[in-house]
Formats: structure tokens, C-alpha cells, sequence
């Protein structure tokens, strides 16, 4: 799950980082306020989005009057903004940060992430703040250093020093980063995070660190023990259709093909979009149902695929272990039985109860054309597609 | 020989007396695995399914001699299961449970490393799996058993029923399995494809290994190079999501191409340049095997 910047910002200054001053805004009235309250002639303004990227997109400027914050807001507020990060329908900006503006003298990247290879907490420091890290890992990786930490002991003070004086600073600023450090290390152990960026970190006047940007995300399996994270959460920045697949507790990711899925197993739903992309079609979603899924569930499922517009063909591909091909097919049947769907429907189930489920589909008289394997269906489904596409126009 | 469990080996269940628990081990116990025990705290001397239930892992296993075990509890309370496990004297175990959260995986990871010699280390495979069968023999997991034919193949995959999918088609085709291993979809896993590798490279009765992988992470990548610097036995290999788009979790807890080198294709890219098969399409598994051992 992830949260917005200036969540992120608040939740790291209860953990003693520092950050600049600022506060949220929602409308033009709202920003100017948050700018009186804070003071000063000059502020940076932050379109608050669920991604990166967000100054190449315009969606961060330095203000240095009403008029400019008012016409800032006017223009994003209430808008989406895209960003190379987004897609091509970008995010809806409900939020704008006003922050204190800040001298930087040097800036400076910091992370946390899960080392999938190490298996552990990682931390990551460069000298190349501002830039994108994968980019510095790849121009010039003896500018980023690394520590990993051992889970049963913990993040040791000499792996800190270890990180902080790879950064180059003046010895009087090696303090304040190591205490940030520190503090943000054990912000990302209490919340079950599995990222968290700061980028810049900077190097401000006093020699002192701020953290000027914040990118945090958090385990969603561990949510159920983190009640103050779960209420961050901005649905707002999420696909409707995949806000309402959680509540059904359904994996569902929106693409832009026109051949609606539902598999169950996220592995056989990958393998079966890349089936349909080889067939010559191109899949609407992701979607697996997981395992013992209920007639009631299937149902559920095909409506969900159904709600997108783009759906001009749908592919079920079941290979019941935990499930039942009876039940899914029971739940298909009761769909149409239910509603017309106008889209070719082919079917392919493999598994537990295959013949029961395949004398379930045949009996109910409807229109439901089975596939025995992956591929026949695929090539089913991309067939039926085109012809329906045919007729139609 | 197969890998890890045989008809012999005697297992015990974690979670025995719950619904998921129960279903599977009857299950299991029609397939001809050796269910010697099951564990539940607070229902001790109590008899399940024939079997005797124990309070701990220490217990069951010191009245039973269990051996090996599979893991039914709950996500919130699946890291101290197999933890308890470790410390039982458990030889390998499994972990089906999704949704374990990943600082907890973490400390179970480094737990399992306690002991400097690997001969003394339980070996974890999962969580999130479906599972370990020896087919013929022994099932630890909550796979179909029948799909499973038994022969030489080893078979190791992150996705439970694209692991179906590729031991059907195999089925098929008439090629068996000697063991096939879950090793899980998520980011932090007890066993990787490369210390699932060592067991079938040392293996009698597999002569050749099919790896099913996905977008995310760098197990394939490791398993690549080993299967070039180690591996005297043929491997092929499949790897789904070449149509997933980047930074998205594709229901998986594991399946995100976070950073370079871990998308389907660049996967592809680096088993091929190590001399592994690759399987074009998902429903090519079995031909891929079929080509690959000359049958």
C-alpha cells in the first residue's frame, strides 16, 4: 500500500526525522492560508499523487506569491496528473503540500527497501541525490553504498557510520544524518514498510539534514497489525475497478486489451494473458480468483470483468487443485441465467470435478463455448473476438 | 529416489484440526503419505483423523518421529509455526500459507540460518505454495494428485497451478515426475530455485529439471548461473508474465518487476544465454520436456 508524500512526511517526523515545515491544502484558499501560516516569501507547492516523478511533470513549483499559489492550485486541483510513473490517464490531484522552501547545499539520496537477493532490510545511500537511483546504479555504481541488516540483531551504530561517511559530508553534518538515519530505519522496522525514499535527502544551512521528499510503502499482509497505516490509504488513487475486486477480495490489475480473463493462480493468470497476446489478442485484465472459489464468487468475477467497457471477449481458465470445476461452472451458469452477457464466452476447466463441471456448462443450454486445453482456448477466444468484431462493424 | 519426502517419510501437520488443515490431510492420507501426527495447541491428546494431535512440535515429534511437516495456520501466526518447526528437529517443511507478512518472513529467514552447516538446517520451501509432491509416494501440499504422473522430471515452480498446468501437459505426453517443489510466490522464500537445484542435480531418479518462474526478483537469474557453472543434468524453463506491465503486483506477493532484469523477458534473455530451454508459451511446457528428453 502506499501513501502519499506528505503522509509519509508526518508519520517520519513522530519518528524524530527532520522535515521541512508545511501543511495540506485542498483549495487555492487552503494553500494560501497554509503559506501565511508558515511565513516567509517563497514556498514549494506539491501536487499530492500516488507516484514520482512528479516535478518532471510540472506538478511541483516554487511560489512566490498568492496569485502564483492560487493559479497553481486552479490548475491542478481536481485534475489528473500524468507522470511517466502513472499511465496514460494519470492520478487525480485531491491535495496540494505547501512546504517552507529551503537553501539546499548538497542533496543526497537515502533508502530502505527488501533485498530480494540478500533477503534482508537494505539501506542505500548516494552522493547523486535528485537523480534516478537505478540510473546511478547503472552510470556509476561505486557512488551508492549499501548495508544490510541482520534481522535478529538489528541495525548496528557502526553500519551507520559505515553508510554516512561514504556521503561526503563536512564531519559536522555526520550527526544529523546519522540520527535521520536512525530514526528512519527504525520508522521503516515499526511499520511494516517494504520502501521507503528520500530523495533528496539534503544538506541545509547549520549543517543539518531535511528530508525533502518521501516515498513510503507498506506490506499490505501485514496491514491487519497496523491500523494507523491502513487508515492512510486514498482510494482515490486507485482504479475503481480494482477498489472493488479488494472488497471481494479479488486480485484484479486493469490492462488495455479487449479479452476479459479470470483464472485462478496468479501464475496461470500471467501465463494465460501472455497465451492471448501470442494468439493474436490482447488481455483486458488480470484477474485470479483464488483458490476454493464459490459459484457465488465466480459469479462476482465475470461481472467485475464485465464493468470494463473495453471487454469485447472473455477467457475463464480454471485448473481447480483447492477448487472445484462443478462450482465454477455452476457460477457461470447462474450468471447468464441472471444477466445477458453479449460477449463470446469461452470457458476451459481442467482439475478437480472436471465432468461434472463440463456436464453443468452443456446442460444449461446457454451459449458457452469449451476449450480442452490453454492454447485451444486461446485461440479460441482471440477467434470468437474477432468474428463478434466482424459483425458488429 | 526422489527429493525431500518419499512413501516412507513421516509427516506431520500443522493446523490439523482446522477446515483447511482437515481437508488436505484427509486428502493426503488417501494418497498414501505417511501422516503420523498433527499439531494443534490446546487439543493435545486428543486423535484426528486417526491420528494423535500434540500441543507442540517438540511433542509430536518426540513421540512419532516425524520428520517432516506442513504448515496450515493462520498468516498472522505462520512465521512462529515454522520457527517452532525449526526448533522441533523438523527435517523439511512447508509453508502453504499466503499472506505471511514480509518482516516476519525475514526474521524466520535468518532463524533457519542459525546453524552454520546446512546438513542441520531444516529445509523451508514456500510460503504461498502449493505444496511438494513426490508423485506415487508422498504429497505434502494441497495439489490435485492424480495430474502428477510418476517419472523423472524434476519440477520446480513459484505458481501452484501453473505447476498443475505443466504436470498435466507432461502427463499428457506420457513424461512422469520424480518430485515436484513449490517453492511460492512470494519475496521472501524459504527456498530458492537454486537450493531446490542442488537436491535434483544430486537426485538418482531425476534426469532432467523444469523451472517455472515469473516476473520479479532474481531467483531466476541465480538459477541460470548455476545451471551453467553446476548443473550437469538438462533444464528447460517457462517464465509467465511477458504481458505484465512494470510496477503493477500481479497477485502474487513477489510478482512486481521492481528493478532491472526482472521482467519476463530479460528473464528469458538470461536463461537462454545460460543454455536453458525456454518454453515459448505456457501451453509448450510439456513439448519443451518431451524435446529436451528425446522422448
Amino acid at each position: 500500500m502506499n501513501i502519499h508524500e506528505y503522509q509519509a512526511k508526518k508519520l517520519l517526523a513522530q519518528y524524530g526525522v527532520p522535515v521541512p515545515r508545511g501543511g495540506i491544502a485542498h483549495s487555492a484558499t487552503g494553500a494560501i492560508y497554509q503559506a501565511n501560516e508558515l511565513g516567509g516569501d517563497k514556498w514549494i507547492l506539491k501536487t499530492q499523487i500516488h507516484s514520482g516523478a512528479r516535478g518532471k511533470a510540472g506538478g511541483v513549483k516554487l511560489c512566490k506569491s498568492s496569485k502564483e499559489i492560487s493559479q497553481f492550485c486552479d490548475k491542478f486541483l481536481g485534475n489528473n496528473l500524468v507522470t511517466n510513473q502513472t499511465g496514460p490517464e494519470g492520478k487525480m490531484v485531491s491535495s496540494i503540500y505547501v512546504e517552507e522552501a529551503s537553501v539546499i547545499l548538497k542533496e543526497l539520496y537515502f533508502s530502505i527497501l527488501l533485498d530480494r537477493t540478500s533477503q534482508k532490510v537494505t539501506l542505500v545511500v548516494s552522493t547523486e541525490g535528485g537523480m534516478d537511483i537505478e540510473q546511478v546504479a547503472e552510470e556509476m555504481p561505486e557512488k551508492i553504498a549499501k548495508i544490510r541488516i541482520d534481522p535478529s540483531v538489528g541495525m548496528q551504530p557502526f553500519q551507520v557510520r559505515q553508510l554516512v561517511f561514504n556521503l561526503g559530508l563536512p564531519n559536522e553534518a555526520v550527526d544529523s544524518a546519522s540520527r535521520a538515519v536512525m530514526k528512519c530505519y527504525r520508522a521503516f522496522r515499526d511499520t511494516d514498510a517494504n520502501l521507503l525514499e528520500i530523495n533528496p535527502l539534503a544538506l541545509v544551512s547549520g549543517n543539518k539534514v531535511l528530508a525533502l521528499d518521501a516515498k513510503m510503502s507498506f506490506d499490505a499482509n501485514a496491514l491487519y497489525r497496523r491500523p494507523e497505516i491502513f487508515e492512510l490509504n486514498d482510494k482515490t488513487q486507485q482504479d475503481t475497478r480494482e477498489i472493488h475486486a479488494a472488497e471481494h477480495d479479488l486480485n484484479y490489475v486493469g490492462l488495455d486489451g479487449n479479452i476479459g480473463c479470470l483464472i485462478n493462480g496468479a501464475g496461470l493468470a500471467m501465463a494465460t494473458m501472455d497465451m492471448i497476446q501470442h494468439a493474436g489478442g490482447k488481455p483486458a485484465n488480470f484477474l485470479d480468483i483464488g483458490g476454493g472459489a464459490s459459484a457465488q464468487r465466480v459469479a462476482t468475477s465475470i461481472e467485475l470483468v464485465l464493468s470494463d467497457d473495453n471487454v469485447e471477449a472473455i477467457l475463464v481458465n480454471i485448473f481447480a487443485g483447492i477448487n472445484r470445476c462443478d462450482w465454477v461452472a455452476q457460477g457461470i451458469v447462474d450468471l447468464l441465467n441472471k444477466r445477458d452477457v453479449d460477449v463470446p464466452l469461452v470457458v476451459r476447466l481442467s482439475g478437480t470435478n472436471v465432468e461434472k463441471g463440463q456436464k453443468i456448462l452443456k446442460d444449461s443450454g446457454k451459449k458457452i463455448i469449451t476449450a480442452e486445453t490453454l492454447s485451444d482456448a486461446a485461440q479460441k477466444v482471440v477467434v470468437e473476438w474477432k468474428k463478434s468484431k466482424g459483425k458488429s462493424g | 529416489m526422489s527429493i525431500f519426502i518419499d512413501e516412507k517419510t513421516p509427516v506431520l501437520i500443522q493446523g490439523i484440526t482446522g477446515r483447511m488443515g482437515s481437508f488436505h490431510a484427509q486428502e493426503m492420507i488417501d494418497y498414501g503419505t505417511n501422516v503420523v501426527a498433527g499439531v494443534t495447541p490446546g487439543k493435545g491428546g486428543a486423535t484426528h483423523l486417526g491420528r494423535p494431535v500434540f500441543n507442540t512440535v517438540k511433542d509430536a515429534v518426540a513421540s512419532t518421529g516425524a520428520e517432516a511437516c506442513i504448515i496450515f495456520v493462520p498468516p498472522a501466526y505462520a512465521a512462529d509455526g515454522i520457527m517452532e518447526a525449526i526448533e522441533g528437529g523438523i527435517k523439511y517443511c512447508v509453508s502453504i500459507t499466503d499472506g505471511i507478512p514480509t518482516h516476519d518472513m525475514i526474521r524466520v529467514k535468518r532463524y533457519l540460518f542459525q546453524h552454520a552447516k546446512p546438513e542441520n538446517r531444516m529445509i523451508l520451501t514456500g510460503p504461498n505454495c502449493a505444496g511438494t509432491i513426490s508423485p506415487g509416494k508422498s504429497m505434502l501440499g494441497i495439489m490435485p494428485g492424480h495430474i502428477y504422473k510418476k517419472g523423472n522430471v524434476g519440477l520446480i515452480g513459484r505458481s501452484g497451478t501453473l505447476g498443475y498446468e505443466a504436470a498435466s501437459q507432461m502427463k499428457e505426453l506420457g513424461i512422469g515426475i520424480s518430485t515436484s517443489v513449490g517453492i511460492g510466490g512470494d519475496p521472501i522464500n524459504g527456498s530458492s530455485f537454486v537450493e531446490i537445484l542442488k537436491h535434483f542435480e544430486q537426485d538418482d531418479e531425476t534426469e532432467a529439471v523444469l523451472i517455472i518462474g515469473e516476473i520479479g526478483g532474481p531467483q531466476e537469474a541465480e538459477a541460470a548461473e548455476y545451471y551453467q557453472k553446476h548443473m550437469s543434468k538438462p533444464m528447460a524453463a517457462y517464465i509467465a508474465g511477458l504481458t505484465a506491465p512494470p510496477g503493477r503486483l500481479m497477485g502474487h506477493a513477489g510478482a512486481i518487476v521492481s528493478s532491472s532484469g526482472e521482467s519476463a523477458s530479460e528473464k528469458v534473455e538470461i536463461l537462454q544465454d545460460a543454455g536453458v530451454i525456454v518454453s515459448p508459451t505456457p501451453s509448450d511446457m510439456g513439448i519443451t520436456m518431451a524435446k529436451l528428453l528425446k522422448v
